[in-house]
């Protein structure tokens, strides 16, 4: 085992068609069709992986205590090292870093790293709204949870109304392009966002992500791999940075709004892939933003604008798919929210782009593309910046 | 997707697409040393934050300072009334909820508290309810008191005038403690590191 | 391999009920332990990592709140597995591996106590064959056992002598929750509880917490006289359904201590995560240790068993006697899920 940083490199991308209930398959059938494509995408097969990195968010989604347990062989993994991570919505994310992490360390060549949730099988409202001991259940689920925030967000920038309404309309769009989204709504218009129902003022439906059942996989290789992958005509997407922050939950100090935490995570990750401006130097982003106000809020929090500025890019049309900072080509989160594999699904979709693999919704010639999760409230964060060229 | 050959047996029976199994554990939990002093205090119409040495006043208290990773000995009793820094309307009826919609969810600072609590607000149309606006507690009945947050109904306007400049931690830097200001991004030292005292603004306090 | 080390190891009293105390409560003094025996903050620590799950605590994200007891602010670098902590000290030991970073703090902890744990437990088999006939952790470890029995390979005289010699051992450990002296006789007397095991053939339900600190190379040196170097490390899991096991042996434990190189010299002393008697033979087995070894000098988790903490407490418990002086070369086993499922083994070496 070689020591010090070793390069690692994307060579496989797979997610399934995701959807409110996939009631074709089991679990073990949701996380297979994922992993199976991101294997045949990567041309290996089960044998090939040395370990198996797993990741979804709370249990109670499923109603089963650590699935991956009774997942282990249908992931391939018996008699291989195979490692659960939860960080609540940031696992996605996170696990992706993890397994890096192993070939990063040069203790494997090949990872097959999965994400997942099939939020039917259990009921996800309920879950996020588990009461909490001695708390008194107000707010209604993460919407109820973030809204308030949202609504600072807009009086610190005097962002004008309409701004959420943009994001979702940009989104929903989007994810008419993604043959793998949830959500498909071509009717889908600005009226048609404004006039719908106003969950949690700010927050209206329409701009709200949906609960979904889905997973996304990749199949990470060392350079060697990487590099042979490359000679075969297959596109390897080069991890140039990764990071992860956490903060606590409520503490007197902290900014809900823009977390200090998210900021440092950005800096963190822009340093090791050698961003130094990152509304120049970043071809297209991928970010969590399952509430719409997240986009111009990630926006100044990820250093693409200057603060009160976020929303003014999403005015200008900036970030749209054809923009000059396209963010969330896929749809993001508002079009498909599986919630432990969203966060792998903003890894997985920035891959893509710099491997020119995005179909539809390629941004032409993009080679350096962030991915970016989050979870919690907002105090977890992790990133990582892939691109064409090796690091 | 691979094809699977059934056994003969079995070829005509009917596939089972899923299965139904009801679910139920029963916990009992602790509240544990910080909560239970709080809850004592609540059962006495008292809101009693929580502090640790050097630390800020923690409503309600969860057990450690977050920031200093401390446990929070000091019992600081707090006013029954505050300053809205935050809230949403809700308009959405969801599994276990008793609440009848709309209803406001708030954010309030209460005096002599360090962190905002969430409460909802009442006896005010929702469309009137402002960040910097003061309220106050309202108690169930005597008889109704129990050691649970909710034996405060809601909190409903004093009257008093508004705050405009209540303190909300981050709104002094840019748009939020986040914020790239001329494309810079902030480091640790834009807080003020509890354990060491460094870093944060001149004055030694946080934004 | 970037020489790591476990410079601090510091666990709670493991009780069968915390009742005065929530998890950050009961957590704290074991993060607090383990940083100040090397007097450090979480300032000086580059990452940290913690064990624990959810349907332990009975609320999702429940690690959320316990990440208080570190103080993350400034905002740290931070992960969760939802596994025993030993597996968490596994992902900081690879992040220590990549270079960037020299000091990291792994925490694990539970309360057993809030909920019916052998039921808990039956939500962590498969859903659709297993989980409906709702079987409970004793009753699939009787399984194995019995299976054991059957193959000639132990006896229920070996299963109670485990049982006896464990709690014996318990006593010199202040932090043990079950300890006494009773000869492996008594333990043969008793009735059983799930035939072939008895009561005393099982662990029992703890609440606790444990934090280790890992630090690197001379920073280690210069933090400890005698650190515990990691010289291997390995983890492997085998399928949940028990039919598609031979249940009386560990391939994945065999399998993990032999990329970890436990062979590669004499092993003074094992810490065996056997929450059942009879699985410290089949470990002892797959780890092919000598007569020479110390085994769970600590009483193992026969005397405290807090889910998600008695795999990182084992590779403590090895530290400590290596810190010592007491060994030289010790190996460290944990397992999940049941029946043995998955198995990791860490071998340390004093220098």
């Amino acid at each position: 085992m070689t020591v010090g940083k070793q390069r690692v490199a994307v060579v496989g991308i797979g997610q399934t068609r995701h959807q409110a209930t996939r009631g074709d398959v089991s679990m073990a059938g949701l996380v297979r069709e994922a992993a199976q494509r991101a294997l045949d995408d990567a041309q290996m097969t089960w044998t090939d992986i040395d370990a198996v990195v797993i990741g979804k968010a709370p249990d109670f989604f499923e109603g089963v205590m650590m699935p991956e347990l009774f997942l282990a062989d249908a992931l391939g993994a018996t008699g291989k090292p195979l490692f659960r991570v939860h960080t609540a919505g940031s696992v996605g994310g996170s696990t992706a870093i993890v397994a890096s992490q192993l070939i990063s360390a040069g203790i494997h060549q090949k990872v097959l790293t999965v994400a997942f949730e099939k939020q039917s099988e259990s009921e996800a409202m309920w879950a996020l709204s588990l009461p909490i001991p001695f708390t008194p259940p107000l707010h209604a689920g993460a919407g109820g949870y973030f809204a308030p925030h949202v609504r600072s967000y807009i009086r610190r920038a005097n962002a004008p109304d309409h701004i959420g309404i943009l994001v979702a309309l940009k989104d929903r769009q989007n994810g008419l392009k993604n043959p793998y989204a949830h959500l498909h709504e071509p009717d889908i218009s600005f009226d048609s966002i404004k006039d719908s129902l106003m969950l949690w003022d700010p927050i209206r439906y329409a701009e709200t992500c949906p609960s979904s059942d889905g997973a996304c996989a990749l199949v990470l290789g060392s350079e060697k791999v990487a590099d042979d992958a490359a000679a075969e005509g297959r596109k390897p997407a080069w991890i140039q940075g990764t990071a992860m922050r956490s903060e606590p939950t409520l503490s007197a100090e902290r900014d809900t709004v823009l977390p200090l935490g998210g900021a440092l995570c950005a800096a963190d990750v822009y340093r090791q892939a050698g961003i130094t401006n990152p509304r120049k130097d970043v071809d297209c982003v991928e970010m969590y933003v399952p509430f719409s106000w997240f986009e111009p809020m990630w926006l100044e929090n990820l250093g693409f604008a200057e603060p009160g500025e976020g929303w003014k890019l999403t005015e200008a049309g900036v970030t749209a798919l054809d923009g000059d900072l396209p963010v969330n080509m896929s749809g993001g989160v508002l079009c498909t929210n599986p919630i432990g594999a969203s966060g792998m699904l903003r890894f997985a979709e920035a891959a893509m782009q710099v491997r020119g693999t995005a179909g539809d919704h390629q941004v032409d010639g993009a080679r350096k593309a962030v991915g970016h999760a989050y979870g919690g409230g907002s105090q977890f964060f992790a990133m990582w910046v892939v691109g064409a060229d090796k690091p | 997707m691979a094809e699977i050959t059934l056994p003969e047996s079995i070829r005509d029976v009917e596939p089972v697409r899923s299965v139904r199994t009801p679910a139920q554990l029963d916990y009992e939990f602790t509240a544990g040393d910080a909560t239970t002093r709080f809850l004592t205090g609540i059962t006495n119409k008292r809101i009693i934050g929580q502090q640790a040495p050097g630390g800020r006043v923690y409503v309600p208290p969860r057990g450690a300072d977050p920031e200093l990773g401390q446990p929070t000995p000091i019992d600081v009793e707090v006013a029954q009334v505050g300053t809205v820094t935050s809230f949403c309307v809700v308009n959405l009826q969801f599994y276990g909820s008793v609440m009848e919609i709309p209803y406001v969810s708030a954010l309030i600072l209460l005096d002599g508290a360090d962190l905002s609590i969430m409460h909802l607000i009442q006896e005010v149309p929702a469309d009137q309810v402002r960040i910097g606006m003061r309220v106050e507690g309202v108690w169930r009945d005597d008889a109704d008191i129990e050691p649970t947050l909710e034996s405060i109904r809601y909190f409903r306007p004093t009257g008093e005038p508004d705050d405009p400049h209540v303190r909300i931690p981050g709104e002094g830097h840019g748009t939020g403690l986040g914020s790239w200001v001329g494309g810079v991004a902030p480091t640790e030292a834009v807080i003020r590191n509890p354990r060491t005292g460094l870093g944060g603004n001149p004055e030694g306090a946080s934004v | 391999m970037r020489d790591v080390a476990v410079i601090s190891f510091a666990q709670t009293p493991m009780r069968r009920r915390v009742e005065e105390l929530n998890e950050v409560e009961m957590l704290m003094p074991a993060v607090h332990g383990a940083l100040r025996q090397v007097d450090m903050t979480i300032d000086d620590i580059g990452f940290t990592c913690s064990g624990s799950t959810d349907y332990l605590a009975g609320m999702a994200f429940s690690f959320v709140s316990t990440l208080d007891a570190v103080g993350p602010w400034p905002p740290i670098q931070e992960s969760h597995v939802e596994m025993d902590g030993a597996w968490a000290l596994y992902e900081a030991w690879v992040k220590l591996q990549i270079g960037e970073i020299d000091t990291a703090l792994v925490y694990a902890y539970a309360k057993s106590s809030p909920g019916d744990l052998p039921m808990v437990l039956s939500r962590q088999l498969d859903p659709i064959t297993m989980g409906p006939l709702w079987p409970d952790s004793v009753s699939l470890a009787a399984l194995q056992a019995r299976a054991l029995l059957d193959s000639g390979k132990a006896t229920e005289a070996d299963f109670a002598e485990v049982a006896a010699r464990s709690r014996r051992a318990a006593l010199a450990n202040p932090n043990a929750q079950l300890a006494w002296d009773c000869p492996a006789a008594d333990v043969l007397a008793e009735d059983y509880l799930v035939a072939p095991l008895r009561r005393s053939d099982c662990p029992p339900i703890t609440d606790g917490a444990a934090a280790i600190v890992l630090a690197a190379g001379d920073v280690a040196r210069s933090k400890v006289e005698r650190p515990a170097w990691i010289r291997g490390f390995d983890h492997r899991i085998e399928p949940i359904h028990l039919g598609l096991r031979d249940l009386t042996v560990s391939e994945s434990t065999r399998i993990a201590a032999e990329a970890a190189g436990v062979a590669d010299g004499p092993v003074d002393v094992a810490e065996i995560h056997a929450p059942f008697s009879h699985q410290e033979l089949i470990v002892r087995d797959a780890l092919v240790l000598g007569a020479d070894t110390s085994i769970n000098p600590s009483g193992g988790a026969l005397a405290a068993n807090a889910m998600m903490t008695a795999g990182l407490v084992r590779i403590g418990e090895v530290a400590n006697r290596i810190a010592s002086g007491e060994a030289r070369r010790g190996v460290a086993h944990a397992t999940s899920g049941p029946c043995l499922q998955q198995n990791l083994v860490c071998v340390l070496e004093g220098e």
